[in-house]
């Protein structure tokens, strides 16, 4: 059958059975639009949690940096799985016993302040801003290539699918859509990684073919890697270009922002019990790790078979998906020496080739000759990896706006049917805007998304963690403290990334810190500050020196509620 | 017992010294052997894995799941044994 017929029938396919969960799925109450109802079973919650986590970032972004990365891919591989550890053990299990819909909600009751809450309000709805925007453009960029329509197009579908299961179902119908999302998505990712670990190692497991010898040849697969980067100029694969000091602090701020994101926490309010937290982090865990031990892998094999496909060919012999890809510009040949020969060198005025990262994971099957129906479902894995969190980051928005704002502040008299209807509303107003960013996407994918985990390391982290391990951190604090951290965190992005303040280059950086890496500076300035303003003044009331001591022991969690 | 201060106290500790071992093991294999220690570590190859590659790439995640599922388990037995756990 032809490619493109197999596109169609497996993205219309996935398409009818997210609305079909949807319609099943509908929301009655609050209660089930914020928390699912609060009856998940761990295993289906680790799942949801995996796909509500795992972007398009992770899907189509990831493999290709660290594939041009090589060691320093490290910093993705361990920053966004190590952070489940931190969430397992330091957060989960504490905010289930908490047992409110929101961490807003937390940060609230437990620094007995509306203006904590307004703060984590913010901060909530700045980070899923932030982070949706590049989910958008991930289903831009699958689209305008898989279903050759438009990228503008293309966001619009995008957007019509997440309206119709976050608005109608909010939480219930997001939980079992992603646990279909998961499903596909990691179908779609490991399919094509055992047939290229079949092809070039003979080993069908791919985080094991990584390790392996080549088909027919005594090298190592990372020994040849090495070579080839060698001879064409770049530096060893395994080894990376980084500094060791910027290494350390971009793997600390994406492990602790993983941890501090709002709605991979939120899912945890959706198990019945404190240990289904527990667990169910580690089931979460697991399901990503089936993806992350792969990509190190796809990314090794993508490299190898793309430095001997196009290095010193013809450009007259290149196969179909090079002129495929031309086409969306995401790949450029320009023949500087009018050889018609690719010269592919690390050297910028030698070199020949221009690949944007994003295409590695999406052409992998092509590259690698695999039959039409796995570049098929690779469309529909990237566009279930966007479309999943895109709808649990929305959620975050409109609970942020109808429960922590309307119901907890300005009307709290408000009846659960219109609370309901008001998070439907924030809902679509969130959705129109995440369609916006898509349209006019603020920066590459995986960058913005690596800015939101700096922002939730700087901002909410140490509120929580404060508040969960030491009692006799006060509002005050914690107020100082997030309002410090995400400022400067800010600044740092503002200045070094976006360059607001005129050009800067990596020897203005401050102590050679990447702005993907700040965020563990701003973290720490959110301790400090947190300490030392909360010595400073009185310590919290009884009452919630009482809620501390009642969420450290699970007994008595009880269903997750809005009310008091 | 979660009435008696003395046990929860004691329930308390018991919990932050799991945190902190578990802690410790995770720091080590991920920021120790994937990043600080790597270079003196590729120099050992196991298979066609450089040491300290293998564990940036992924070592240190295998330990993730496993020291999760650990720390479940002894929460489980504390919470059981301390008398705090859901019915």
């Amino acid at each position: 059958m032809d490619q493109q017929i197999w596109i169609y029938l497996l993205v219309g396919v996935t398409f009818a059975i997210y609305i079909g969960i949807a319609l099943w799925t509908k929301a009655g109450s609050t209660k089930e639009f914020y928390v699912a109802g609060g009856g998940v079973s761990p295993l289906a919650n680790g799942m949801a949690t995996a796909a509500d986590w795992m972007s398009a970032a992770s899907f189509i972004s990831m493999a290709g940096l660290i594939s041009f990365a090589g060691y320093d891919g490290a910093v993705f591989l361990m920053g966004w799985t190590g952070g489940y550890v931190l969430l397992a053990l330091l957060l989960a299990p504490y905010l289930r016993k908490f047992g409110k819909f929101t961490v807003p909600d937390f940060i609230g009751d437990r620094y007995y302040s509306n203006t904590a809450r307004t703060v984590a309000v913010i901060c909530a709805l700045f980070i899923s801003f932030t982070y949706v925007a590049g989910q958008m453009r991930g289903v831009g960029v699958v689209f305008s290539r898989y279903l050759e329509v438009d990228i503008n197009t293309g966001v619009y579908i995008g957007m019509a699918i997440v309206f119709f299961y976050a608005v109608l179902g909010g939480m219930k119908g997001i939980t079992y859509t992603q646990v279909a999302q998961y499903v596909i998505l990691i179908f779609a990712f490991m399919v094509p990684a055992i047939f290229i670990s079949i092809q070039l190692t003979g080993n069908p497991i791919p985080m094991l073919g990584f390790g392996s010898k080549m088909t027919g040849s005594e090298t190592y697969l990372l020994d040849k890697l090495n070579g080839l980067h060698a001879e064409l100029g770049f530096a060893e694969y395994t080894s990376g270009s980084k500094s060791m000091v910027d290494i350390f602090f971009i793997t600390a701020a994406l492990m602790v922002g993983t941890s501090g994101l709002p709605h991979v926490i939120v899912r945890f309010f959706t198990v019945p019990r404190v240990r289904d937290a527990r667990i169910s982090a580690g089931y979460a865990l697991v399901f990503i790790a089936i993806l992350y031990t792969s990509a190190p892998a796809v990314a090794a094999f993508a490299r190898t078979n793309l430095i001997q496909t196009v290095s010193n060919k013809e450009y007259s012999l290149m196969p179909e998906w090079f002129s495929n890809w031309e086409q969306t510009k995401l790949l450029i040949f320009e023949d500087k020496n009018d050889d018609g020969v690719i010269q592919y060198v690390a050297d910028e005025k030698k070199n020949e080739l221009t690949i944007d990262k994003d295409i590695m994971v999406l052409a992998n099957p092509e590259i690698a000759q695999l039959p039409n129906w796995v570049v098929g479902l690779m469309a529909a894995g990237g566009l279930a990896a966007a479309l999943s969190t895109a709808a649990g980051l929305l959620l975050v928005i409109s609970t942020s706006v109808s429960h922590d704002l309307v119901k907890k502040q300005i009307a709290p008299d408000i009846s659960d049917k219109a609370e309901l209807w008001i998070a439907r509303g924030a809902a679509i107003v969130a959705v129109v805007v995440a369609g916006y960013f898509g349209i006019n996407p603020p920066g590459f994918v995986a960058a913005v998304v690596a800015l939101a985990f700096g922002l939730a390391a700087a901002s909410f982290f140490p509120a929580i963690i404060l508040g969960i391990f030491y009692q006799r951190m006060n509002k005050y604090g914690a107020i100082a403290g997030m309002v410090s951290g995400l400022t400067i965190t800010l600044f740092y992005m503002i200045t070094f990334k976006f360059n607001a303040f005129g050009e800067t280059t990596a020897d203005d950086l401050w102590f050679g810190i990447s702005p993907e890496g700040f965020g563990t500076v701003g973290m720490l300035i959110n301790f400090i500050v947190s300490f030392a303003v909360s010595a400073m003044t009185p310590p919290p009331p009884q009452h919630v020196m009482d809620i501390v001591d009642n969420i450290r022991f699970p007994r008595g969690a009880g269903e997750a509620s809005g009310m008091h | 017992m979660k009435d008696n201060k003395a046990s929860m106290k004691a329930y308390w500790k018991r919990n932050l010294r799991y945190l902190l071992i578990l802690l410790v093991v995770w720091f080590t294999v991920s920021y120790g052997c994937g990043i600080l220690l790597v270079d003196q570590l590729n120099h050992i190859k196991i298979g066609g894995f450089p040491l300290g590659f293998w564990f940036a790439q992924q070592g240190s995640i295998y330990v993730f799941v496993i020291l999760i599922f650990v720390y479940v388990r002894l929460m489980n037995k504390l919470d059981k044994e301390f008398d705090v756990d859901e019915k």
